[in-house]
């Protein structure tokens, strides 16, 4: 069973990123992965976070949709894992 | 037209139609006052920060509209968290402007420089920090629009000083924020919530301070009286059901009525409207309402399921929701529900002190409620006190309660009183503390005196911080440690120090005469209440216990 990717579109400015990851860490939730990148123009960011199995999952999620720069959150199980293969590689 | 960030920033507070701020002045917002100076507004000047943060909140509890406190960087802000942290959890609307030395030396350590923004993340409904002048045209609206907004909450705008000095060309100012339309049910949710009515059998009404929130306490009102429902109400809840209204419960919970809690437990249908199952109000949750089936209406949809999963979920405005239930909901009498409730109130009665215990808490709080106009706003700090007031003051009315309720800030009382006093001009307000509570903000004192407020603040005094003592005596063998005072001070000589009126009740004969005295006249006036002791919060339900099992205050124990 591969690991859940929660994919955010965000408003793209500083700050955005802490007000995602703080809600992981205030749980002690730790996330497996991320990638990040704008999106068009750059006003817009798209988000892949890779974390494991957890019941909080679903209160995540809509603690994630309520954050004010939060376009959408949909929760994937369908992401190709190699996407995040290159952060693997020990160097 | 062409103005500074701080002149834009001032006249958007005016334009918002805000007429008084608080706050402290420092280095990093010298050009914020500047502009402040030349403004309508109505700076309060307080003695420290937090003092601020809680008089915007009690202007916004009183109000329902988002206040304003200004804290400079560095310790100005950081002295604002506290009050920040508990407008979020009450979901208070809170606007705190912060000033935030250049953004050229962000980031550099530099003299009362501290990450405001990092510091306020997880503690904030939504926080800015300002790039650039032309940003405040759109986020000064909108910090007032998503603070009231949905579920209220606070939002922290820092601004750096260069953000304030430099002057920009505009064309035009933008529309004021604020409450964008609420979140309507959907489609069927609530006649769906009138059909389980209808078939339940013993339903309870568990309502919170969303009903205040959304300004339905009257339509609440006539849901209850129309199909008989019964009303517990939490902390934030009280003053939503007049207390002499025959459907209100009182308060469940941890310090709730015993029969309250003995209702709920015998419910079939708990209708949770404005609340979020807080542990103090639900006690150990998977015994909390053992059989009843669940409904939640909330308008912050990740309240719904995220302690106890429900039957019906209704994400929306509760004033949109009870409006259209009561037209909904059939006319019942429930007699038997009625009867039996009627039953278990008798059956587990509280305790009442004797009447001539002049200093009994409890004493003293009905003293004061029968001097008091019905609608005197009541605010309290944290233990204790607090919850003797919340178990025995009769409010009759929404918003007459100001309490610290979600965080529990000891500290909350005197500066939320002074926030409500000059919110309501002209009217006496009441401050209920403890001599623990009350040192925590003592040097607003001197805020109060400035402006010579209508405040009365009733310090019930034993020496100790009394909710910590009780704990240790019930359930840590009675080992006292670290919550008896070695000293405690003079408190009616304290206010004089500050220029304000003070009397004790120590070796009064006549305690009634002088708590009335207290709260007429002119001005401030601290009354120190001497307690004993050993008193405890009766009923209590030990942390993590279930609702059912109450220690004390039985009447027929």
């Amino acid at each position: 069973m591969p690991s859940p990717v929660i994919e955010l579109l965000v408003n793209n400015h500083p700050g955005v990123m802490s007000h995602i990851t703080g809600l992981f860490s205030r749980r002690a939730f730790n996330l497996e992965g991320i990638l990040c990148g704008t999106v068009g123009t750059g006003e817009k960011s798209r988000m892949f976070l890779m974390v494991n199995e957890d019941k909080r999952l679903t209160q995540l999620i809509k603690e994630l949709e309520r954050l004010h720069d939060t376009l959408s959150v949909t929760l994937r199980n369908d992401i190709d894992h190699h996407i995040f293969d290159p952060l693997k590689v020990e160097s | 037209m062409k103005k500074t960030g701080a002149q834009i920033i001032i006249e958007l507070l005016e334009r918002q139609g805000v007429k008084t701020v608080a706050g402290i002045p420092g280095g990093a917002t010298l050009p914020l006052y500047d502009a402040l100076g030349q403004s309508n507004i109505r700076h309060v000047l307080t003695r420290h920060e937090q003092g601020a943060g809680f008089i915007a909140q009690g202007m916004a509890r009183v109000t329902g509209k988002a206040a304003v406190c200004l804290g400079t960087s560095g310790p100005g802000a950081t002295n604002l968290l506290t009050a920040i942290a508990d407008a979020r959890l009450d979901s208070i609307p809170l606007v705190a402007i912060t000033g935030q030395v250049p953004s050229s030396m962000i980031g550099t350590d530099a003299f009362q420089e501290v990450d405001t923004y990092g510091l306020t993340l997880p503690i904030t409904k939504h926080n800015f920090l300002v790039r650039t002048t032309e940003e405040l045209l759109r986020v000064i609206p909108e910090a007032f629009g998503i603070a009231e907004s949905g579920r209220p909450g606070p939002v922290v705008v820092d601004v750096p000083k260069d953000v304030q000095m430099r002057e920009i060309e505009f064309e035009a100012w933008p529309e004021p924020g604020g409450r964008t339309s609420p979140l309507s049910p959907e489609a069927g949710a609530v006649e769906q919530m009138a059909r389980m009515i209808g078939e339940a059998k013993r339903p309870v009404l568990y309502i919170g301070g969303g009903i205040t929130a959304s300004d339905c306490c009257a339509e609440l009102r006539k849901l209850a009286r129309k199909n008989s429902l019964p009303v517990a109400c939490t902390l934030m809840g009280l003053g939503t059901v007049s207390a002499d209204n025959p459907l209100y419960l009182g308060m469940l919970g941890m310090h709730g009525s015993r029969s309250t809690n003995f209702v709920l437990e015998e419910a079939d249908l708990l209708i949770g409207i404005g609340v979020r199952f807080d542990d103090r109000a639900t006690g150990k949750l998977e015994e909390f309402c053992p059989n009843a089936a669940i409904i939640h209406v909330d308008i912050d949809k990740s309240e719904i399921d995220k302690l106890r999963p429900v039957n019906l979920a209704v994400a929306a405005d509760a004033a949109k929701v009870v409006r259209r239930l009561v037209e909904l909901v059939d006319d019942d009498e429930r007699s038997q529900w009625m009867k039996r409730i009627a039953h278990l109130r008798t059956l587990h009665s509280e305790e009442i002190p004797e009447p001539e215990n002049n200093a009994h808490p409890l004493n003293i709080i009905r003293a004061v409620a029968d001097i008091a106009d019905p609608d005197t706003i009541i605010a309290t700090d944290v233990g204790q006190h607090q919850m003797w007031v919340a178990q025995s003051y009769p409010f009759r009315t929404p918003r007459t309660l100001l309490t610290s309720g979600g965080l529990g800030t000891m500290g909350f009382g005197m500066p939320a009183a002074i926030g409500a006093a000059l919110a309501q001009p002209g009217k006496r307000v009441v401050c209920f503390s403890g001599d623990g509570s009350i040192l925590m903000n003592i040097q607003e004192l001197a805020t109060m005196a400035d402006h010579n407020l209508p405040v009365t603040v009733i310090i019930l005094n034993n020496g100790h911080l009394g909710l910590v003592r009780q704990q240790q005596e019930l359930f840590f063998g009675n080992r006292i440690t670290a919550s008896k005072f070695t000293t405690t001070p003079d408190f009616a000589a304290l206010a004089l120090a500050f220029g304000v009126r003070g009397v004790s009740l120590a070796g009064t004969n006549d305690p009634r005469t002088a708590l009335a005295e207290a709260m007429t006249g002119n001005g401030p006036c601290i009354v120190d209440a001497p307690i004993d002791y050993a008193e405890n919060v009766f009923p209590m339900v030990p942390p993590g216990a279930a609702n059912r099992d109450m220690i004390g205050g039985e009447a027929n124990a």
